[in-house]
């Protein structure tokens, strides 16, 4: 994994960003001079009531929308000032994403779905293969990848969308509710899998949850409210 | 090709969809096709022969006959090459279904003046020495079965016989080709001087005649002089373009170009419609989908370019299946029986058609495209 950490030393640098969101002639502040510093190698969790702004947060970094004010940085890179075009290649190289709904196409087999964002790059089918394989042994769904979706139980679902998150091998991965819709048994083997996935491959997380159960598996816990951090909880 | 299996998922989502969708897309094309063949047998026949050939009818009416001594009037005015004459028979074999053209010809005169009719020189050369012989075209002597030889009785609905019948025998001396697709091998033609000797009435005189310009671009003013020769005679002249003459025939049913383009272009609007509101809806369907590939790093690009590879899949699909069809159908042959010798779908027709159904998805498919391409990311997903 190649990353450039921040001049303050965080590969994710959020400095005074605000987000505000148009509704008619209503304006809505969603987040609010917020800053945060995430470092390389970190399984941050962020955690708030709903409305808070934890998805929004986490969209901001992860490319998805732009801030109203501030900066966002990842990497290096100030995301907050690319082009649609620039910020879906960055996605591309350096985001891998986690839904709370799985989201994985319905029309196309486990495999094919982790594959989805090696369409992307310039590897060849064999190589593009290759990494499908390993993403899928690193979830423990090498049997199952020809599967489709609707054959596959939910917890099941939610190792094939981390498997295309990490089948890239990203800079970050951005989890929205990994286990919002899992049973606490599923959920808990959700949680083992990224736990080690930050553990022992290295990988910078930043997860958005409700549940203190969760949240308990990261390493830096914070709590957002009204659009602010409020406080941090260390491991 | 890398986004082959995802682009042809989607159209799998909801099969009966799709296949309804495709149907009706097969269905237009189809029509376009059988369309396209019944335009060509009307308004075709015109080979490139026929740029610098005249045809010299009565100017009263093509069934009224002109002298045979005017060849010689016409051959002398300046810039004629050739002429000919043909007159209409009017026969049927056994059965008045089995109709068919057979005109009286001069054969050297005839085949010299249509190098479009291929016939072997050792047929050529047993015409004629044969006073009864005719030649018959390929489809005729292979929907009958007639072959070299043999003795064939046609009843003319028009001449009679010196003896009062209207039973005429011809031996089939030989079978000719069409040079190109576009040369009618449903006729049969056999000779004029015994014709002309064996029938009861009109003696001396022809159907029409077809004159080859020397230069076709002098065709127009060969046309003039024809006529003026005739002018005031008991027999005056119309003279036109062998193309203008057979799209004459085929305006007396109506302007055919008219008449397909407007049940083409009803059609082929429905279709649009049906095809456009299918890819729509597949694409509001999946708001959530396009919303995680943009999210995973697709373009906006790109995701214009999916959404019209399905469209444009889906229609060239179905434009591919219909225009098959059409052609397997098409190439039986005649449907009327021999009303439509040159009933075929042209070659260049089917390639109209393809790039008609890649275009029909380029336009159903851009709307829903530019939805897709426009959908915001953060907003997508939070449909879901």
């Amino acid at each position: 994994m190649n990353e450039t950490n921040t001049g303050n030393g965080a590969l994710v640098d959020v400095s005074g960003v605000e987000k505000v969101f148009h509704r008619g002639s209503e304006d809505i502040q969603v987040l609010k001079d917020l800053h945060l510093q995430v470092p390389a190698g970190e399984f941050l969790a962020l955690m708030g009531p709903s409305g808070s702004g934890k998805s929004t947060l986490l969209n901001l970094i992860g490319g998805l929308d732009h801030p109203t004010r501030g900066s966002v940085t990842v990497a290096g890179e100030r995301i907050d000032q690319l082009s649609d075009r620039r910020l879906a290649a960055w996605r591309a190289r350096h985001v891998g994403f986690v839904f709370q709904l799985y989201n994985l196409l319905p029309v196309l087999t486990a495999e094919r779905n982790v594959e989805l964002p090696l369409l992307l790059t310039r590897l060849s089918k064999s190589e593009r293969r290759r990494h499908v394989e390993t993403a899928l042994e690193a979830v423990g769904l090498t049997n199952r990848a020809k599967h489709y979706p609707r054959q596959l139980s939910g917890g099941e679902q939610q190792r094939v969308g981390i498997a295309r998150g990490i089948v890239t091998d990203p800079t970050l991965l951005l989890c929205d509710e990994p286990t919002g819709d899992l049973d606490r048994r599923a959920g808990d083997e959700i949680l083992s899998l990224l736990q080690a996935l930050n553990r022992e491959h290295g990988k910078t997380i930043i997860m958005v949850t409700h549940d203190p159960h969760a949240s308990a598996r990261a390493s830096r816990t914070v709590y957002l409210n009204k659009g602010q951090l409020t406080r941090e909880q260390k491991d | 090709m890398r986004f082959t299996h995802l682009i042809w998922g989607n159209l799998r989502r909801k099969k009966t969809r799709t296949v309804l969708t495709l149907l009706s897309i097969v269905v237009a094309f189809v029509l376009f096709g059988f369309l396209s063949a019944i335009k060509q047998a009307l308004t075709g026949g015109v080979s490139l022969e026929g740029a610098n050939r005249l045809i010299v009818r009565h100017k009263v009416s093509i069934i009224q006959l002109l002298p045979v001594d005017y060849k010689r009037r016409m051959e002398k005015i300046p810039g004629v090459a050739a002429v000919t004459h043909q007159t209409w028979f009017g026969g049927i074999y056994q059965d008045p279904k089995n109709f068919f053209m057979q005109n009286p010809v001069i054969p050297d005169e005839f085949l010299d003046m249509h190098p479009e009719v291929v016939l072997p020189a050792d047929r050529r050369q047993a015409w004629l020495q044969t006073r009864t012989g005719a030649i018959v075209g390929r489809k005729t002597a292979d929907r009958f079965h007639w072959k070299v030889g043999d003795k064939v009785p046609i009843q003319s609905t028009i001449w009679s016989k010196k003896d009062g019948t209207f039973l005429w025998e011809f031996d089939v001396v030989g079978i000719y080709d069409g040079r190109d697709k576009n040369t009618d091998t449903t006729a049969m033609f056999f000779r004029y001087d015994y014709f002309d000797e064996a029938r009861r009435g009109g003696t001396g005189q022809v159907g029409w005649y077809t004159v080859r310009v020397k230069d076709s671009a002098q065709a127009a003013q060969v046309a003039k002089l024809v006529d003026a020769e005739f002018e005031n005679s008991s027999y005056e002249t119309k003279t036109e373009a062998e193309g203008a003459f057979v799209q004459a025939w085929a305006k007396q049913i109506g302007d055919i170009a008219l008449i397909t383009a407007s049940i083409l272009g009803a059609v082929f609007f429905t279709i649009l419609l049906v095809t456009g509101n299918t890819i729509s809806q597949s694409v509001r369907e999946r708001t959530g989908e396009l919303g995680v590939l943009k999210a995973i790093g697709f373009t906006n690009v790109q995701m214009l370019a999916l959404v019209l590879a399905e469209s444009c899949l889906l229609t060239v699909l179905g434009g591919m299946i219909g225009l098959g069809v059409a052609w397997l159908l098409t190439s039986r042959g005649d449907p009327t029986g021999g009303l439509l010798p040159l009933f075929f779908f042209p070659a260049r027709e089917v390639l109209v058609g393809l790039g008609f159904s890649a275009a029909l998805g380029l336009v159903t498919g851009f709307f829903p495209a530019l939805q897709a391409m426009r959908l915001r990311v953060a907003d997508s997903l939070r449909r879901i």
